[in-house]
């Protein structure tokens, strides 16, 4: 038994090697797919026609796109995404210093999300058709309906402008503060690590409104899920043998039920996550975070494409490394994995 | 009967048929009736929109910049002094439009290769799905954004991107939707009858696939519609003057702190009107085209 | 004094969209202690319902409306959630038809079992275990300790149904209500199943409820009877009572559209609606000319576990049917009958073997070819699942025409002018007993019955030569499969088709087909005449299948 489940694991592993290939040939396509020529654009706007040759050359353009491809796989395996014209630095260590920045956001937001999302579910499960229902249902529907950047904007007006509640949107901390020594790189957490209760306030702080307008975008497709879920797994046989055999209804609905029902809330997240992944773009636009998703903007306002190409990949194998996650937890709830699926 | 134990007693069959059944959805769930009054609204500003339009969206006036809502101008003026109502009202054009083209173009695309997976396994399937799982691996706004960034920054690459990251949702959709059926009774009952393979998914499958898949567009409109917004918002795509809800709101960002609200809000919350009646509309066609799946 | 169980004059309501449906009127009944009760009646009868609210496990939208349920002295009606928790389980247990679905299927079955042992507080940590492993023992299971680790999904549908016996005995209840407990299993696994509940319930001394829609199983295993109907109780009488000398019309009915060994396939429709000809004698089987033969046909599919390996679903079977003659072709699920009805009928491709039909190899031509093949109309076939056979789009009377359509009237491709196939379809509508005016309905706005007639009509409208009749009458009450059955012997003779039947059900080949083929594993075991193989069967096998239909007391 346990040495199949291992097997399982290590073949869902596996299987992420396709996956990742197949990242990694849609990001070549669209670096290869830049308007004009990528030599002229690389060479400058004065080049010449030698200049250009040279770029080229030294760019491996003229070789065959098969030969063009091999190079990209080696140079993404040293880590060299090229080097971006806005910032001066190596795109890989541009990214490397402000990913910290976008997870701390994305993950509290999640956190969050998960949090009101998952009881609000339940509830309007268990108690259907009532006021709790309806509510979930308007609050989910109107969540997903709100543009984050639109939300961000008005909560800034709102707990800022008109509150004075929140902290100006320009980033992870004031300028009064200093950042603390990284550790995790989560602001929160590395400065209450080094002590500093008031900076960790601050930071917090700042946290907050991007964090709650991300978490707001993603409840609804968590809550509607949740509720769909249990309401299906409570109607269905095994409930009935359950009740009939006289369990306690919180047992029912906790050990039996929502056991059956985190499933497809689990598959749901991986949709969510990659919905929070993009949102987290505009609301870093909104409150000035310093995390990739802002650094994707600038790039592209300037056409730095490296910077946008580098992008776009880590993401997506920030969402590869995810998927996985997901899938291996659901391989450990669900024991039919593997065997008829 | 079908197995299942009466814990419900048989309901009296309705012989209305589809219309009692979408008069009964309609009052049980007033939100759908609603929808339907709302996307009427936005279909006649999308078609008369400049006809209409008290101010002509582009013209600019430096004296009355900024001017807060009034008789005149119902939503205010912006920056440079133009009519936020107009601009709001002329925009649902292109918005409406290009989420409409992207939704037309993946749905068509995706549909097809979809049924085709689902209906002939094998390879086929396993090719398609592995290109559906490809594009599934990017956060899709992400890649969306990279599209536009590769193709070229214009109107026509963000049809075409938020297109090719919606296909993947109506292919996987048909594809479930006609395997589910391939192997259904009326279909062998259909091969019988002398229907060749072709037929039988055209005429048999894909009718019987196609109410999940209008619940699917009209859900996936409304985030088409963010997602054109989105890449606007961040300066893809459209570009000033032109009136575009997601523009206006990133033009009325640098206002907010300073305390001039309504050039934001009024384009935000047409686009959140606009979303929202899309959303409410497909979960009300979810309702009328299987009670059952209420949520 | 009151019987240990009382029901007394329920009525229990549904509120619904179309307003509220009285699903159980006035119903009464009493039960003793180490007593056997049969609830019997068709779909929609209400006899489920009843049983619920015993229990009270009614779905929301249902209420007990009027009268009372007294069990061992409690007022079932008015006790509180709490009493009723305490009850359930522990006092009244219930068993369900489809197992595998009634176990939670991703928990251990023997958690699932503690679950109910540590509820009601008749084990400890300590020995929990244990008391499951014992819970399972006594239901017979071999390795209850290897067993206990299990998870529903790997196991078969009759162990399935051992779990939950074993859960819902293993707090030893009074009561034990059983719903339909053996639809869906085998004929032998429904024996077993039945005989070990029997035998649980008598050893402890325990009150069964067993609700059914078959009277055979529920007079071969209780002393009382009730017979239901739209939510009312028509007839109670003992078992042996009730059918020596049925009272109700509605029971007289049942009991003749019963198949139960004897008699012939007019003798299921009530006597007044006997039509005016005898059922025609059966073909004799020297003088038929072949007009299906199948040689040693072949069916294997790859093994998900083991690509290498091969799992053959068909193994090398050879028969023939006659022109103008009936053959069953019988055995449990997984047996290969479907397969082999679904190469027959050129929808698959063998992996080896000979079908000919009329002389020629059709099997030469593939299924995906063969629907431009001349043949096709002459290989027609009937379907399990009416419901699931029409394409919910089209009308009746639009899938009536669909293979008309298709392959013209005669199986030729010419095209049928409007007013001829309109004609056509009223012919085959009226030949298979199907009111005019319900031709332009749709699927879900007919009858199980209505459903199936649409269905013999569009397999009979390109005047087959053969038609594969694949448990036709599976999904019907038995008074429908009554009326239907004699469709076909009707039509049969009408029409002079041979016949391939499809089924598990002995009884109802029987009624029907002149020489039976029983199929075991992909392959055939025993073949022969009707009669011969029923009343000398020569293979165990076919013995046990025999034995295994459940034989009512006449």
């Amino acid at each position: 038994m346990t040495s199949s489940r291992g097997m399982i694991v290590l073949k869902r592993l596996a299987q992420a090697i396709p996956t990742l290939f197949g990242v990694i040939v849609v990001t070549f396509i669209l670096t290869r797919a830049l308007p004009g020529d990528p030599a002229a654009y690389f060479a400058g706007p004065a080049a010449t026609p030698e200049s250009i040759a040279q770029v080229r050359a030294a760019l491996g353009l003229d070789k065959p796109l098969a030969a063009q491809f091999l190079r990209y796989v080696q140079d993404l395996a040293t880590g060299d995404l090229g080097q971006s014209i806005s910032t001066g630095q190596t795109v890989l260590s541009d990214i490397v210093t402000r990913l910290p920045a976008s997870l701390e956001l994305t993950l509290s937001a999640l956190a969050l999300s998960v949090a009101i999302a998952v009881p609000l579910g339940i509830l309007a499960a268990t108690r259907q058709g009532t006021f709790i229902d309806h509510l979930c249902r308007v609050v989910v529907t109107a969540g997903v309906s709100l543009p984050v950047f639109f939300t961000g904007l008005a909560l800034v007006y709102v707990f800022y402008y008109q509150l004075g509640l929140a902290p100006a949107p320009i980033g992870r901390l004031d300028f009064a503060y200093i950042s603390p020594p990284p550790v995790t790189g989560f602001f929160v957490i590395d400065a209450l690590l080094a002590g500093d209760a008031e900076t960790a306030g601050a930071a917090f702080g700042q946290l907050v409104l991007p964090a709650v307008t991300l978490a707001i975008f993603t409840l609804a497709p968590l809550a509607r899920m949740t509720r769909a879920a249990m309401l299906q797994v409570l109607g269905s046989d095994f409930i009935r043998t359950a009740r009939a055999a006289g369990l306690s209804r919180r047992q029912v609905l906790f050990s039996y039920a929502f056991r059956n029902a985190l499933l497809p809330v689990i598959t749901t997240f991986g949709m969510v996550f990659s919905f929070a992944l993009g949102a987290n773009v505009l609301v870093e636009k909104v409150f000035a975070w310093p995390g990739i998703g802002s650094y994707a903007v600038e790039a592209l306002v300037v056409s730095d494409y490296a910077a946008v190409q580098g992008f776009v990949l880590v993401m997506a194998i920030l969402f590869v490394v995810v998927n996985l996650l997901i899938d291996l937890s659901y391989t450990l709830i669900d024991p039919r994995v593997g065997f008829d699926g | 009967m079908d197995g299942t134990p009466q814990t419900s007693a048989p309901a009296p069959r309705a012989s209305g048929g589809i219309g009692r059944h979408m008069l009964y959805v309609l009052r049980a769930n007033p939100m759908t009736l609603l929808a339907f009054v709302l996307l009427t609204l936005f279909l006649v500003a999308a078609v008369l929109g400049p006809a209409i339009v008290p101010h002509d969206p582009l013209a600019t006036n430096a004296v009355n910049a900024l001017k807060p809502p009034s008789l005149s101008h119902w939503f205010g003026t912006d920056d440079l002094g133009r009519d936020v109502f107009s601009r709001v009202v002329v925009a649902s054009r292109l918005d409406l439009a290009i989420a409409l083209s992207a939704v037309a173009l993946s749905f068509a695309a995706g549909s097809v290769l979809g049924s085709l997976a689902g209906f002939y396994g094998g390879w086929t399937d396993r090719i398609v799905s592995r290109v559906l799982d490809t594009l599934m691996a990017f956060p899709l706004f992400v890649l969306a954004m990279g599209i536009v960034a590769a193709l070229g920054n214009s109107v026509g690459n963000i049809v075409l991107a938020t297109a090719i990251v919606n296909l993947p949702f109506y292919a996987r959709l048909s594809r479930t939707e006609v395997n589910i059926r391939r192997e259904a009774g009326f279909v062998q009952a259909a091969r019988l009858s002398g229907h060749s393979d072709i037929s039988v998914l055209a005429t048999q499958i894909f009718p019987n696939a196609l109410p999940p898949m209008m619940v699917q567009i009209s859900l996936n409109l409304g985030w088409a519609i963010l997602n054109a917004a989105g890449l606007s918002f961040i300066g893809l795509g459209v570009r000033p003057p032109t009136p575009e809800w997601g523009i206006m709101v990133a033009e009325g960002a640098r206002f907010i702190v300073s305390g001039e609200w309504w050039l934001a809000l009024f384009p935000g919350a047409a686009l959140m009107l606009a979303v929202f009646t899309f959303n409410m509309l497909g979960d009300g066609l979810r309702d009328i085209v299987d009670p059952r799946q209420r949520s | 004094m009151t019987a240990f169980v009382d029901v007394r004059d329920l009525s229990v309501d549904f509120k619904t969209r179309n307003g509220v449906v009285h699903a159980v009127r006035h119903v009464s009944f009493t039960l003793e202690k180490g007593r056997t009760l049969g609830i019997v009646g068709e779909s929609g009868s209400g006899k489920s319902v009843t049983s619920y609210s015993l229990m009270r496990i009614l779905d929301a939208a249902g209420v007990i409306a009027g009268g009372g349920i007294s069990f061992d002295g409690v007022d079932i009606a008015q006790a509180s959630e709490r009493t009723m928790r305490d009850i359930r389980g522990r006092e009244i247990s219930m068993i369900f038809q489809n197992p595998r679905a009634a176990l939670n299927p991703i928990r251990k079955v023997g958690h699932q079992i503690e679950d109910v042992l540590r509820q009601h507080v008749q084990a400890d940590r300590s020995n929990v275990r244990e008391k499951a492993i014992e819970a399972l023992r006594a239901v017979r299971i071999n390795n209850p300790e290897e067993r206990y680790h299990s998870y529903p999904f790997e196991l078969s549908g009759g162990m399935c149904q051992r779990i939950v016996i074993a859960l819902a005995l293993a707090c030893r209840p009074q009561l034990l209500i059983a719903d339909e407990p053996t639809t869906g299993l085998d004929v032998t696994t429904q024996k077993a199943v039945m005989d070990l509940v029997a035998e649980l319930t008598r050893e402890r001394g325990m009150a069964m409820i067993l609700i059914t829609h078959d009277l055979g199983l529920a007079a071969a295993y209780c002393d009382h009877l009730i017979v239901m109907k739209s939510g009312e109780v028509v007839e109670t009488a003992p078992a042996l009572e009730l059918f020596r000398n049925p009272q109700h019309a509605y029971t007289k009915r049942l009991l003749r559209a019963t198949p139960h060994g004897t008699g012939n396939v007019r003798d299921l429709l009530p006597e007044d609606a006997q039509p005016a000809d005898a059922p025609p004698a059966p073909a004799p089987a020297a003088a038929v000319t072949p007009l299906l033969e199948v040689e040693n046909l072949v069916k294997e599919y790859p093994l998900k576990a083991d690509p290498t390996g091969v799992f053959r679903a068909v193994d090398g079977i050879s028969f023939t049917v006659g022109r103008g003659e009936s053959v069953g072709l019988v055995g449990e699920s997984g047996c290969g009958k479907s397969t082999t009805s679904a190469m027959i009928m050129r929808l698959l491709d063998p992996t080896s073997g000979i079908i000919r039909f009329d002389g020629v190899d059709v099997g030469a031509v593939s299924a995906g070819k063969f629907a431009s093949s001349p043949y096709r109309g002459r290989l027609q076939m009937v379907f399990q699942d009416a419901t699931d056979s029409l394409n919910p789009r089209f009308t009746a009377r639009r899938a009536i025409a669909d293979p008309l359509l298709r392959l013209g009237a005669r199986g030729d491709r010419r095209s049928m002018p409007r007013a001829a196939l309109d004609a056509r379809v009223a012919e085959l509508a009226e030949l298979c007993g199907l009111p005019a005016h319900l031709l332009d309905r749709f699927p879900h706005q007919l009858s199980g019955g209505q459903k199936a007639r649409v269905g013999i009509a569009r397999a009979i409208a390109v005047s087959p030569d053969l038609l594969v009749l694949d448990e036709p009458t599976a999904a019907l009450d038995v008074s429908v499969q009554a009326v239907v059955l004699n469709l076909l012997v009707d039509l049969k003779e009408k029409l002079g088709m041979s016949y391939l039947f499809v089924s598990h059900d002995l009884a109802v080949v029987r009624l029907l087909c002149d020489r039976v083929i029983v199929m075991k594993g992909g392959r055939i075991v025993e073949e022969g005449g009707c009669a011969e193989v029923l009343e000398a069967p020569k293979q165990d096998y076919t013995r046990a299948l025999i034995a295994a239909i459940p034989h009512p007391p006449l």
